[in-house]
């Protein structure tokens, strides 16, 4: 029997990760992405539409109970899990990340080995976080007076559209911290380089995290960031991948928006494109989402 | 329900008590006109208008005070301005002595204060002697001792934190002096220097502070004190010399200032409003919670953002806990703010007192069972009885809206899964109270609470050691502890 010589390879549809299953955008509706080195079409992404993002916060919404109830122990596991399975698939990543943002292969290996180290790290926040963010109060009389960081909710997340690093490190970076300390997210992608982002949902589908703890979009950030902004089952906005411009997409619009319901907001870096995502994260993305409960009782026999 | 006596039978007859009024001239003297305090100097105004602010008691007028202009709090934000640099290049060591001599001035004009402060908010001289003026001395205290121990709050990456600049505050009306404490203590502690509005109805303990600060020898600038209404808020929460705003006060002006600052780079905290559930399960230690339901909502009016305006009592305690509390209602002496035997003092302006009406009686038009004891108000002056509606649903304005006065709204839950879902029915999340001797009950109702204080067994609790802030629509950032220091810090 002679074997064919040239075998055509299956191409993957890329689509949203949302509530645990990977639905195409609502809206039917796709955008083309390509090579950052050649120009070449690499694949359609789904293009997100309002509606979209609106059913990856209800969700997100849905998953937040068992998620910030579950123990931080618990969690840490299923984050750590995160980081195997994105280990297992390095070479495809490796693939992604060079053609999305446009870098060689070897530098694109090392972006993937960070993306999984950093996972790595904050899977062993999650039990820690509650240490150093909380305190025990000693207050001027018999009170026993405890303060606890708890998850703030539902957290939209605009992922980073530049700096080293970004397509997935960066999604990483900023995706990690929120659900690690509780949180739920919704996440629109890089518009630019959503292809490793697409790709993690399904680590993250084969790693135990629950369906919509974590939620991604792709599409224009102008299509999906204002209907998360102004969402009032959305408890905070972490703007790090907002557009640069002034339109809808940008910063200063969303913020606006997210006034409305008194959203907790994390501003851009002054100037995203120079964001070096592979240097130390630091603790402030894992404390900026987080409530602190205080709470009383009197001692007393 | 069953029927409940009148109070006459119900409480017994009260005991007439003499008055004990502290002395009026205890408060010092009050000037017949105030101008803003500005680089170290008392100053005129730059506009014609000026405000009067009047004793809530009587409805008479106090003193008049200045209309602040954007002139003026330009004026003030280049004077904070000017003294950053030094203020915060001063050793940690030196800016926290600074703080303790004001701690401790305010312990030794302590009465002087106190005074001052019920004649001009109207709260009684009881809250504001033992509770108002202790807690805003403790406040400096406790931030004084932060001043050069920074590096060691856990913010920042290593080294000394750095402060943000120049703070805008603009505070409200029900705890004039203690929340400015609030706000100028941990801001002077990390280094950062202020302008600070206070409230339109309640300015002369602020602006008797800037007494407080001259006697303390602080240097020219580092706090200064711009009076007048909202307006002058505006103005100074938007001025784009300044790097952060704290702000007290209603979620509606709080919304509007988060979208003033949209785009910029002015960090912002806010303590806004609330509705809090007070929880009393059927197993509840009952005269303790008849306590602390009195003190949830009637501690200062009821005009404060963390009182436990919605009652939620489990249907099998409900006709006891009812007849119990009304018992202790009639027991409540309502008058004379400056009487040592007073409980429930003035409501603090004609405008507020509008409010509650209109409130209350949105409260019997749409249904609910409205009770008041038998009280005798005092004809002048702005007062309203302690008052509690039964049968409220939780689509009731009474049970929706947060009313800052002396009213409780009481709702009836079966289940504790039903009592979580009603207490974290609302769009604020400040504080929150439980009642029950089952300490795992406590436990399990107090992590499902989205409010950011949870009084077990006790209610209306403050410490400087203690955060204190809100979820969702109730703000964020935390003030008091360690947490507090994060508003203020470049981090």
């Amino acid at each position: 029997m002679s074997e064919p010589l040239l075998r055509l390879s299956v191409q993957k549809t890329y689509k949203h990760y949302v509530g645990g299953a990977f639905p195409r955008s609502e809206s039917g509706l796709v955008y083309e992405v390509t090579d950052r080195r050649t120009g070449d079409w690499l694949a359609n992404a789904p293009r997100g539409t309002r509606k979209d993002a609106r059913d990856a916060v209800a969700a997100a919404r849905r998953a937040a109970p068992g998620w910030s109830g579950a123990t931080a122990y618990n969690r840490g596991q299923v984050l750590y899990r995160a980081a195997e399975m994105l280990q297992g698939r390095r070479a495809q990543f490796a693939e992604e990340v060079a053609a999305a943002e446009g870098v060689g292969l070897k530098k694109a290996a090392a972006l993937v080995d960070a993306a999984v180290d950093r996972w790595v790290w904050y899977a062993g926040w999650t039990d820690k976080v509650a240490q150093i963010a909380g305190s025990a109060n000693p207050v001027a009389g018999p009170y026993f007076n405890l303060s606890t960081p708890e998850p703030t909710g539902v957290v939209a997340v605009l992922a980073p559209q530049s700096g080293t690093g970004h397509s997935l490190l960066g999604l990483v970076s900023v995706l990690a911290p929120v659900i690690a300390t509780g949180n739920t997210a919704v996440v629109a992608l890089s518009p630019g380089a959503p292809l490793p982002g697409l790709s993690l949902g399904e680590v993250l589908a084969s790693c135990d995290l629950p369906g919509g703890v974590a939620n991604l979009l792709a599409g224009r950030t102008e299509d999906i960031a204002p209907t998360l902004a102004s969402h009032s089952d959305v408890n905070a906005l972490d703007l790090t991948g907002a557009n640069p411009d002034e339109g809808s997409g940008s910063a200063r619009a969303l913020e606006v928006l997210a006034a409305d319901t008194l959203k907790r907001v994390r501003r851009p870096a002054p100037a995203p494109d120079g964001e070096d995502w592979t240097a130390a994260p630091g603790t402030d993305r894992l404390l900026a989402f987080l409530e602190t409960k205080t709470v009383w009782h009197p001692m007393g026999i | 329900m069953s029927p409940v006596p009148s109070a006459g039978t119900a409480g017994g007859k009260l005991f007439d008590y003499a008055p004990a009024p502290e002395s009026r001239a205890a408060a010092g003297p009050i000037e017949p006109r105030y101008g803003h305090f500005v680089n170290g100097e008392a100053i005129e105004g730059t506009g014609r208008e000026t405000l009067t602010t009047l004793d809530p008691s009587t409805g008479l007028p106090l003193a008049e005070f200045a209309q602040g202009t954007a002139k003026d709090v330009d004026r003030a934000v280049r004077a904070a301005r000017e003294a950053f640099p030094g203020w915060a290049a001063l050793p940690g060591a030196e800016r926290a002595k600074y703080l303790f001599r004001i701690a401790r001035i305010i312990q030794e004009r302590g009465r002087e204060l106190a005074v001052l402060e019920s004649i001009d908010n109207g709260k009684p001289i009881r809250e504001t002697r033992d509770v108002d003026l202790p807690l805003v001395a403790a406040h400096f205290f406790y931030y004084a001792g932060w001043a050069d121990k920074l590096e060691y709050a856990g913010f920042g990456r290593g080294g000394v934190p750095r402060p943000l600049g120049v703070a805008a505050q603009v505070i409200p009306w029900n705890f004039p002096l203690l929340m400015l404490a609030w706000k100028i203590a941990p801001a002077l502690a990390t280094g950062n220097t202020v302008v600070l509005k206070p409230a339109e109805t309640t300015p002369l303990t602020a602006l008797r502070f800037a007494d407080v600060c001259r006697q303390a020898g602080l240097p020219r600038g580092v706090v200064n004190i711009v009076t007048g209404d909202g307006r002058t808020g505006a103005a100074l929460t938007a001025h784009p010399g300044v790097d952060k705003v704290a702000f007290t006060g209603s979620t509606e002006v709080g919304r509007a200032i988060a979208r003033s600052l949209a785009g910029s780079r002015t960090r912002l905290s806010l303590e806004l409003g609330g509705k809090a559930a007070n929880i009393v399960y059927d197993d509840a230690p009952i005269d303790q919670a008849i306590e602390g339901i009195v003190d949830g909502i009637f501690f200062n009016q009821g005009q404060v953002c963390c009182a436990g305006s919605r009652l939620l009592v489990q249907e099998s305690v409900q006709d006891e806990v009812m007849e119990a509390l009304k018992r202790r209602m009639a027991t409540l002496r309502v008058g004379d703010p400056l009487d040592k035997n007073t409980d429930v003092g003035a409501i603090n302006s004609a405008a507020q007192l509008d409010r509650i009406r209109e409130l209350a009686d949105a409260g019997e038009a749409e249904g609910a069972q409205r009770w008041s004891p038998d009280c005798e108000l005092p004809s002048a002056g702005y007062w309203f009885a302690p008052t509690v509606f039964t049968g409220v649903s939780a689509s009731h304005r009474i049970a929706r809206e947060e009313i800052f006065g002396p009213v409780l709204s009481v709702l009836t839950f079966r289940t504790p899964e039903e009592a979580v879902a009603k207490a974290n029915n609302t769009p604020y999340g400040l504080s929150a109270g439980v009642w029950t001797e089952k300490g795992s009950r406590i436990l399990w109702t107090a992590a499902r609470l989205r409010a950011g204080v949870v009084w077990s067994n006790t209610f209306n609790k403050f410490d400087p050691t203690s955060p204190f802030g809100g979820y969702k629509e109730s703000g964020y950032g935390r003030e008091g502890g360690r947490h507090g220091l994060e508003a203020y810090l470049d981090v």
